[in-house]
């Protein structure tokens, strides 16, 4: 505040001692996600489906292929603790490993395509010029291809091990409305005086980029990649509902509710099992959305 | 005489904050009362409540006569009819003031037939007379023009003209000029004042300006903390102070004076957060005369004298700043604290001498000429030379035809040697900040050369373009802006560290920036343990220090400041400022200063540019340029700008300018000032004038370090 305090700061042999951790961003979002109890109860629900979905089948007798021959049908019992199908599978290895397809496919298509989305947009926002047009052109050119058909066509290809190309596919059809959306709001961004201090001190334009435009568009694209996890796994399931998307004799929660909903009505188990751990993921991977949004937000109440 | 407005212990609360807190006045016919104090002092809220315009969620109680009839609680139906015709009121921003959509002779007749019975043709013609009393040109058809036709000086005009369209007993003004340039300030006040005139009103007068009050005023009230803590006549207040509070407000406001160079005294600290105000006296705090008794209950009113009134249990020790000697000074002696800039640095100012560049001290001022060699530096940090930037205008919605040029900054020379600084202002419109964004952006200029720390920007390698951009930082006006609000402070102060990581620090080489980071905030004044916070966690002045750290994280040899003070509060202004200085020379620094506010610049700078319409009109010692300036325009600006000074200010002359700006894209031939020129148009003979209408005045010496671009240039003192 005053010349005395400069003074008497300079007195000292230095400044103190220097901390161990210094505050960056990071350690603070950290830890303000896991202030919160939306953020621990979300990051622990999401924790133990995977951890189930990794080390579930471990404690199951059966493997997801197996078919037990003397139990059609039946509901939950010791041997089979999530009952069985109709064709004898055991539900509990089935359901574990189609959730683990689900997990896999909706994160990484989630993710996948909320990056592409900021990415594009923010470059394509952020260079204008030559780079805009060329992204933007491909934008509005995905846009307008029929997501569906295509994976309907293309869903030959996703046989057997080739589910990390479907993943890709379903990423490439869900980036392009929150592109356009990131895109406006790097032009104005861009404007700021934040980015214009960045820029005369010298910071080059993609690490403008990675640490000043995407941080103050975190909110929406992390309530993007929120909404993306369930259209991604819901997209999937809709595909597998028709045939298409993850093939057999790989399972997806998907292609379980699909042929579940069939017996759904005399043998819930073999629906409800998949479906409620549908709705658990969704639930959680929002509950992790919205503590992580509050976190990367300084302006939003802190719930401690 | 019978006051025509009493306002009784009106308390305004939102909730559980309580914005005003027991405020009484009264104004009586043809008196001015000023309203003075700072953001979040409750003094607009207070005004709101007076007329009525309270936003929901607000409750008000306590008092508000207007001819002895109740207002406060009176029925919406009966303020309607009192608004506009009893009382009336003038905005800070004009525009959000008139309908755009309506003509203002329109809307001026509607504001007269509202509350008189007269046709639309008497109204119309009153509109036009009244268009004419605030002074603007061709009444007849500028009422026929929308709002958005009008430049903001003139709008506020019409606002004006509104305002006294029902021959209002009161007008009530909540910051009429803060938004408007000091030339155009000084005609709206002139304005008001012939409004007032007229009408024979009583003037409520809202402002945060000191200067405009201590001019336009009677009678004085200053607002701190949703309370009135000192009332009085305005020489009372000026001259006979009895708050801390306003001592301080006083002290810290830079003025464009001979006292121009005192050192500034900012007050501790910033206003309380009206949900966490302390128990006692509001102000103790931040108050150098604090003691034990100030924090038992919050300080009445003390009749301290004749119609003087001041919340302060220690009035009759207080001491006003001109007071005369052996006085107790609250800022110089009181709790004896060590306070290094009322000690009496005043007049002699330290300056770094380790560049080898001689630099003169500044002590004195004053207009009889400087009484010692003028040497500056031998090394320029920064050159431009006849930079030019023009923008091309472009009209139509499809098919953008080129219609015009816009010469924004159309031949700016200067140059700014090692340790010095240079004030660059001018009013909006000038061209300040597109000549600034020009040597910003360390791009090759359209016309010119730009040559910062000895490399012309026009070619520039890679590295090299690095290396300055590590030599020369920026500190922007907003500070809210300028700092990323998703960044911690540490992550914001660690950014020039990261980007730049072999930046050869002279005194810290090689260190984590963990320690740069806490020795900056330290050097700026902050507490290094708030380095986890976030931008929004600050107060504005707070936020100006870490933009300010941030540009110093690299020890650059050039800073440019970007009006950095202009967004903060008064009583805040100073710390910056003085923080500012005491940088400068500890550090070696060499400022580029941007501003409008000649006042600033003038503690601040050792040389200035004024520009007028992307020109340079004058440039040169500051003390040779305030205290003699030679230009029309600069004698114009500094005798536009309001002096904290009752009896100075009353007893001055006024050089007032006409009308507005002209259009940058169409600027007059020849002296692009002539339009206004208050010599061109007054002095000058016909033969004489023709020069300034065939040939644009170059810049000519007139003695040392002092030159004016006009053909006939003449040292006159204005302040
Ligand atoms: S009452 Fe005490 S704290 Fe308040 S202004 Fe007076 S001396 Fe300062
Ligand atoms: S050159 Fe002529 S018009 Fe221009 S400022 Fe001088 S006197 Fe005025």
């Amino acid at each position: 505040m005053t010349l005395s305090e400069e003074e008497l700061a300079e007195e000292r042999t230095g400044p103190g001692p220097a901390r161990a951790a210094p505050p960056s961003r990071l350690r603070v979002v950290t830890g303000r996600f896991f202030a919160s109890r939306q953020g621990r109860l979300g990051f622990a629900v999401l924790a133990v489906l995977v951890a189930l979905a990794c080390a579930g089948p471990l404690f199951s007798p059966w493997a997801y292929t197996d078919k037990d021959f003397l139990a059609f049908l039946r509901p939950p019992s010791a041997a089979h603790w999530f009952g069985t199908s109709q064709t004898g599978a055991d539900v509990y290895a089935m359901t574990l490993r189609g959730m683990r397809r689900s997990l896999l496919v909706g994160l990484l298509a989630a993710l996948v395509s909320t990056a592409l989305a900021a990415l594009v947009g923010a470059f394509a926002g952020y260079f204008l010029g030559w780079t805009d047009r060329v992204l933007s052109r491909l934008t509005d050119l995905l846009l307008v291809l029929p997501a569906f058909l295509i994976l309907a066509i293309m869903s030959p290809l996703f046989g057997a091990g080739q589910w990390p190309l479907f993943v890709l596919m379903l990423a490439l059809f869900l980036w392009m409305v929150t592109s356009k959306i990131t895109r406006g709001m790097t032009i104005s961004l861009k404007q700021r005086e934040f980015v214009q201090a960045a820029r005369y001190m010298g910071v080059p334009p993609m690490k403008i980029i990675f640490s000043h435009v995407l941080p103050n568009l975190s909110s929406l694209l992390i309530v993007d990649a929120t909404l993306n996890v369930s259209a991604a796994i819901l997209t999937e399931t809709s595909l597998s509902y028709f045939g298409f998307g993850i093939q057999p004799p790989d399972v997806s929660l998907g292609t379980l509710i699909a042929d579940g909903s069939r017996t759904a009505v005399y043998a819930p188990w073999t629906f409800w099992f998949a479906a409620g751990l549908l709705v658990i993921t969704v639930l959680a991977v929002n509950l992790v959305g919205d503590a992580l949004r509050d976190a990367f937000d300084p302006t939003a109440r802190r719930s401690r | 005489m019978s006051p025509v407005l009493e306002v009784e212990r009106l308390e305004v609360s939102f909730g559980d904050v309580h914005a005003v807190r027991g405020l009484s006045y009264t104004v009586r016919p043809g008196e001015v009362l000023g309203i003075v104090g700072e953001s979040g002092s409750g003094k607009s809220v207070a005004a709101a409540a007076v007329m009525g315009l309270l936003p929901p969620g607000a409750r008000a109680s306590g008092s508000v006569r207007l001819h002895g009839r109740q207002l406060l609680g009176a029925p919406e139906r009966e303020l309607r009819a009192v608004r506009g015709r009893t009382v009336s009121m003038v905005f800070q921003d004009p525009l959000s003031a008139l309908t755009p959509v309506y003509r203002v002779g329109d809307q001026i007749a509607e504001a007269v037939r509202v509350h008189q019975k007269v046709s639309r043709e008497q109204a119309l013609a009153k509109a036009v007379d009244l268009l004419d009393l605030v002074g603007i040109p061709d009444p007849r058809g500028r009422a026929l023009a929308f709002p958005h036709e009008f430049s903001g000086g003139m709008r506020q005009r019409v606002v004006i003209a509104m305002a006294i369209a029902n021959d209002p007993d009161v007008i009530i003004c909540d910051e009429p000029t803060t938004a408007l340039d000091v030339t155009v300030q000084a005609q709206v006040l002139e304005v008001l004042k012939t409004a007032q005139r007229a009408t024979g009103a009583a003037i409520v007068m809202i402002t945060h300006d000191l200067g405009v009050v201590a001019g336009f005023a009677d009678r004085v009230l200053v607002m701190y903390a949703g309370r009135p803590v000192e009332v009085g006549d305005v020489d009372d207040v000026y001259y006979r102070t009895r708050m801390p509070y306003t001592v301080g407000l006083l002290g810290s406001v830079p003025r464009v004076d001979a006292g121009g160079r005192r050192a500034l005294v900012p007050i501790d600290g910033h206003p309380p957060a009206p949900a966490a105000r302390p128990p006692g006296c509001p102000f103790a705090p931040r108050c150098p005369m604090r003691i034990e008794a100030c924090e038992d209950r919050e300080p009445p009113l003390f009749e301290v004298g004749a119609g003087h009134q001041a919340a302060c249990i220690r009035w009759d020790e207080v001491r006003p700043w001109a007071a005369g000697d052996g006085a107790v000074r609250p800022w110089a002696a009181g709790d004896g604290a060590v306070r290094p800039w009322a000690a009496g640095d005043g007049a002699v100012r330290p300056w770094a001498h380790d560049d080898g560049a001689v630099r003169p001290s500044a002590g004195g001022g004053g207009g009889d000429g400087p009484g010692w060699p003028v040497v500056r530096g031998a090394r320029r940090v920064l050159e431009v030379d006849g930079l030019v930037k023009h923008y091309p205008v472009r009209k139509g919605a499809i098919f953008k035809r080129r219609v015009g040029t816009v010469h924004a900054v159309a031949g700016v020379s200067f140059d700014i040697r090692e340790g010095e600084t240079l004030g660059l202002v001018g009013e909006s419109g000038s061209g300040k900040t597109t000549a600034l964004t020009q040597i910003l952006e360390l791009a090759e200029p359209q016309e010119g050369r730009v040559v910062v720390l000895g490399r012309d920007t026009a070619r520039l390698t890679r590295e090299q373009r690095a290396a300055i951009r590590r030599d020369m930082q920026v500190v922007f006006q907003d500070p809210l802006a300028a700092l990323d609000p998703r960044m911690t402070i540490y992550d914001i102060l660690a950014e020039p560290l990261r980007t730049h990581p072999r930046a050869p620090l002279r005194a810290h080489g090689g260190r984590a920036p963990g320690a740069r980071v806490a020795e900056l905030l330290d050097l700026v004044g902050l507490d290094p343990s708030h380095a986890a916070r976030y931008p929004q966690d600050f107060s504005g002045g707070q936020r100006q220090r870490i933009g300010i750290a941030r540009a110093l994280a690299l020890e650059p040899r050039l800073l440019v400041l970007d009006e950095p003070v202009s967004a903060l509060d008064v009583s805040i202004r100073a710390g910056v400022i003085n923080l500012l200085d005491s940088l400068r020379t500890r550090l070696g620094l060499s400022y580029l200063f941007v501003a409008h506010d000649l006042a600033v610049v003038r503690y601040l700078a050792d040389r200035v540019a004024v520009m007028y319409l992307g020109r340079i009109a004058e440039i040169g010692r500051v003390e040779a340029v305030y205290g003699t300036p030679a230009h029309p325009y600069t004698q114009a600006l500094l005798s536009a700008i309001p002096l904290p000074d009752p009896v100075r200010e009353r007893a001055r002359e006024r050089t007032l300018l006409d009308g507005d700006l002209p259009d940058p894209a169409d600027p007059p031939s020849g002296c692009r000032f002539r339009t206004r020129c208050p010599k061109f148009a007054g002095v000058l003979t016909g033969a004489e004038r023709s020069l300034c209408v065939d040939t644009e005045p170059e810049i000519r010496t007139l003695g040392e370090d002092q030159g004016a671009a006009c053909h006939y240039a003449e040292k006159l003192a204005v302040v």
